[in-house]
């Protein structure tokens, strides 16, 4: 299930709607990433973040059905907000349910770098110092990187 | 009444995220809609950077690729991840 949404959403509340979809399954690993207080630039007064809705929902969906192929999952999830977020706001949350632990974790981590890379989004970030837009940093690359590597 | 939308600092450069536009009679591309409304908007070249790609009704193109006043023509910086 994916969810672009631009209001807040509670990852707690996320999680607990997660594991009654995934009832039987042994192992269920989730990830939710929160804006960060600090940046290079300062300290962080808001980040907004933009989708091309058809676009971005296609480019995951994509993401969501190669990890279905690539391990064995019970169910998985991904919500993605866009518009205007504080620091310490999710912005993110993925779960990953499965028999045993191993193919969830790596489920989980292979969609966060999808989203952290690929997905189709724009991130301006506002500073003490003022707004700029964010541009990907070479590790993310690195961090995709790895999942072409192993093979399969 | 082509449907144009730009994202990332696109946006904060044409100062909106979208507009229509009639296509002017003589741009029947992508390559030359983006030297035209660079030129009209004075951009100073940022609509011409390679890593700007252009979609068409949602899905991006190889260029040039014809374009109608009927298409939603959007144009998408690099894109940051989330």
């Amino acid at each position: 299930m994916i969810t672009l949404t631009d209001s807040p959403f509670d990852a707690a509340e996320a999680l607990r709607d997660f594991e009654k979809r995934a009832i039987g399954a042994g192992a269920i690993v989730s990830f939710s990433g929160l804006v960060r207080g600090t940046s290079k630039l300062g300290k962080v007064k808001m980040l907004h973040l933009q989708a091309y809705a058809p676009m971005t929902q296609r480019g995951i969906a994509k993401a969501a059905a190669d990890a279905n192929a690539r391990w064995s999952l019970d169910a998985l999830t991904v919500i993605h907000r866009t518009g205007d977020l504080a620091p310490g706001e999710p912005i993110v949350f993925v779960a990953t349910a499965s028999a045993h632990r191993r193919a969830a974790f790596e489920a989980a981590d292979f969609l966060m770098d999808y989203l952290k890379t690929e997905a189709v989004f724009w991130k301006k970030e506002t500073t003490d110092s003022g707004a700029h837009w964010v541009e990907p940093r070479p590790e993310d690359y690195a961090d995709r990187d790895r999942w072409s590597k192993t093979g399969t | 009444m082509a449907r144009l939308l730009f994202f990332g600092r696109l946006m904060d450069a044409f100062g909106t995220s979208n507009e229509t536009l009639a296509l002017p009679a003589n741009i029947a591309d992508t390559s030359a809609l983006r030297s035209w409304l660079d030129n009209d908007r004075q951009l100073g070249g940022i609509l011409l950077e390679k890593t700007v790609r252009v979609a068409i009704n949602d899905t991006i193109v190889s260029e040039p690729w014809p374009i109608a006043d009927s298409d939603e023509i959007a144009f998408l910086p690099p894109v940051g991840g989330g």
